[in-house]
């Protein structure tokens, strides 16, 4: 299961992030804000427009923003 | 010899390195670029307790060594002492958010590992008491084999401690150097986990405020509804806040120019004072007010973290024109004026994406159009209201700024598509925490803002003004010959106006726009000394150029006028800096051509479809 799809509110461990599919800046900064496997995370909230998009992630004490397509790029399991 | 010690905060975004910079160095502060890049340098003076000043730099907000952004890069070689025209800051105090341990020890790692004399201040700590952690300094001292003094910066909590600390850096660097850095990053985050759990004396189970808060603003359709009752505000207050701030100053101004009547003789002296100083600097200040009304929103929206919220409710929209919600940012602060916003665009770190929003960035209506759109709305618009509360001019004022989004985002659209093409760009970011802005803080914004402003009027505007009231008042007119037709500016508005004619200018108008260049605003001011100039007598001298447009300007010649400013290409220093960010005159020129080409459509539009219509 991808982040993207995954319930709003319920905390999701990632298991992996296809790396290969994101630009290598945003590779970095997804690391750098901790968002890489092993984290958890939970979606806090979704945008109106266009799917939903983007998503509102909380990790930790932080609140992070990113889009469905990041999202798609990391595989999780309810933690 | 005896060289001036050197400080730097360093830290994650958000960590509140801003508001500590201006807790411990006042008003003491330089705002510059670091040489060759356009990152914003901040640098002040911080006294300590033995009265010896330090160099104080707030660096850029950085999550890791490994720069994503050119502010991290900036970071990273000036704490390195790889940064030719900086040497490495002697002391490094480390800034940490107290709630959000876990994460900013990453990048503590990261630079503790420099084994330089640093000091941690445990920032808003109070904000961590209210989310129910209770934190032990101490253990984390011990941890990180550096002093921690736990700071609040926006109540002052603590900078006595930090400033000992500083003072006492380097003499006790070296004492512990833990030798147990040096890891990789998952290592890095473990030993985060780690130490933050040491220090973390108790965590009561309460919700953090920024859940609730967050449900409301990001709500999927009532955030979006706040969002734009929020602007809608602010352009009603910038109209109606200022009035009694702006007449006042008017009235302070038409006084000093009866005195200066009063004092001196009838003559070329005291028309230059009187006609040139006073009429053209003077109706640029009293914009004043609007323009510090408008920063105070933008400035209330940074500080208070609601700005990243609106970045969030935008992306999606933004990406429908091929950006993303970090070009929000950028542009919004290019309402007040396209130069820090187009230097805000460095936070984007795709490329074609930070291109496109430089080139859309003088569409968005920055402060110094508004003296433009204030006195023209002023003297064509009825100040009637609509509804509840809705006055009709700030309607069209409020329609003038839409204009000018519509247009920019019809561009963006033009410019994925054609000069800027390539993949659609992404949106990653951190939501700070909210928080209450600090009353200094938003001062010293807005001072620094102001006096920027005021500068303008005293050097550019005040140029800019007395050179074109030279070319206005010689040659001297003969007796019976308008001073207009006779002078030189007469002359080149001629040369000017049979391109601008077709859109329903007239000849000052024409004349407003050859100053405009210098600056948006000096319009106004061109437009006062023209009619100040050419008054045939004193009585009609004394009247103001909003009595002057309202008495000879037509309805569509005025709304022409309206158009023309909301997509002209802006003042010279916008340019400027367009070419240094993209390194090269090729876009500032795309920029120029494109700007002139559609403000020149649409005042033609604008006039033909209002002459049409029989307004």
């Amino acid at each position: 299961m991808t982040l993207d799809g995954f319930e709003s509110g319920k905390t999701a461990r990632i298991v992996a992030v296809d790396w290969a599919v994101l630009a290598v800046d945003e590779g970095k900064r997804l690391k750098a804000l901790g968002v890489d496997e092993g984290a958890e995370v939970a979606i806090l909230h979704r945008g109106v427009f266009g799917g939903r998009d983007p998503i509102a992630l909380r990790l930790g004490n932080m609140t992070i923003a990113l889009r469905r397509a990041h999202a798609h790029a990391i595989a999780v399991e309810p933690a | 010899m005896t060289r001036r010690r050197s400080a730097a905060l360093v830290g994650n975004p958000n960590a509140g390195k801003s508001a500590l910079f201006n807790a411990l160095t006042g008003a003491r502060q330089k705002i510059a670029n670091y040489a060759g890049v356009t990152v914003e340098r901040k640098a002040g003076r911080l006294i300590l307790p033995s009265g010896e000043p330090v160099e104080l730099l707030d660096l850029p907000g950085s999550y890791s060594f490994d720069a994503a952004s050119p502010d991290e890069e900036v970071t990273r070689q000036v704490v390195h002492g790889e940064f030719e025209t900086e040497t490495a800051p002697d002391v490094i105090v480390l800034v940490l958010d107290a709630a959000n341990l876990e994460q900013h020890l990453v990048f503590a790692q990261e630079v503790l590992e420099l084994g330089r004399p640093t000091v941690v201040a445990l920032n808003m700590i109070d904000l961590a008491e209210r989310d129910g952690l209770t934190l032990d300094p101490e253990a984390l001292s011990a941890a990180l084999g550096v002093p921690v003094i736990p700071t609040v910066a926006v109540r002052r909590r603590g900078l006595d401690e930090l400033n000992r600390a500083i003072a006492e850096a380097e003499s006790r660097a070296g004492e512990a150097n833990p030798s147990h850095w040096h890891l990789s990053l998952p290592e890095r985050r473990l030993a985060a986990k780690h130490i933050a759990r040491g220090a973390i004396l108790s965590k009561s189970a309460r919700h953090t405020i920024e859940n609730g808060v967050d449900r409301l603003l990001l709500h999927p359709w009532l955030g979006p509804v706040i969002l734009f009752a929020l602007l809608f505000i602010m352009f009603q207050a910038v109209f109606a806040w200022a009035t009694p701030f702006v007449d006042a100053l008017e009235g302070g101004l038409g006084g000093l120019a009866d005195g200066v009547k009063g004092a001196l003789p009838a003559g070329l002296p005291r028309d230059f004072l009187t006609e040139g100083v006073l009429a053209g600097v003077g109706s640029v200040v009293v914009f004043l007010p609007q323009i510090i009304i408008l920063f105070a929103f933008i400035l209330v929206m940074e500080a208070s973290g609601y700005m990243a919220r609106a970045a969030f409710l935008m992306d999606r929209l933004m990406a429908g024109v091929g950006l993303s919600g970090k070009s929000f940012i950028p542009l919004l602060s290019s309402f007040a004026c396209a130069i820090p916003g187009i230097m805000a665009t460095r936070s984007i770190s795709d490329p074609k994406d930070r291109l496109t929003t430089i080139l859309i960035a003088p569409l968005m209506t920055c402060s110094a159009r508004l003296p433009v759109y204030a006195v023209i709305i002023a003297a064509v618009i009825p100040s009637t209201t609509v509804g509840p509360g809705i006055g009709l001019q700030g309607l069209v004022l409020f329609a003038l700024y839409v204009a000018g989004v519509v247009g920019a985002m019809v561009v963006a659209l033009i410019l994925r598509r054609t000069v800027t093409k390539g993949a659609a760009s992404g949106f990653i970011m951190e939501l700070p925490r909210y928080q209450l802005p600090r009353l200094k803080d938003l001062a010293i914004g807005l001072w620094q803002r102001g006096w920027v402003f005021l500068r303008r009027a005293g050097t550019i505007i005040f140029v800019a003004t007395i050179a074109l009231w030279i070319l206005l008042s010689f040659p001297r007119a003969e007796p019976g010959e308008s001073q207009l037709d006779a002078s030189f500016a007469g002359a080149v508005a001629d040369g000017l106006h049979p391109v601008l004619e077709p859109v329903g200018f007239n000849r000052e108008m024409s004349l407003a726009l050859i100053p405009a260049l210098a600056a948006r605003e000096v319009a106004v001011s061109a437009l006062a000394t023209t009619y100040a100039v050419d008054a045939a007598d004193e009585e009609v001298a004394a009247e103001g150029v909003t009595e002057k447009i309202a008495a000879l300007w037509s309805l569509p010649t005025a709304l022409a006028f309206l158009a023309w400013f909301v997509f002209a290409p802006q003042c010279l220093s916008t340019i400027a800096v367009a070419r240094r960010e993209t390194n090269g005159w090729k876009w500032p020129v795309v920029m120029i051509a494109y700007l002139f080409a559609l403000a020149w459509i649409f005042a033609g539009l604008t006039f033909w479809i209002a002459t049409a219509l029989g307004l």
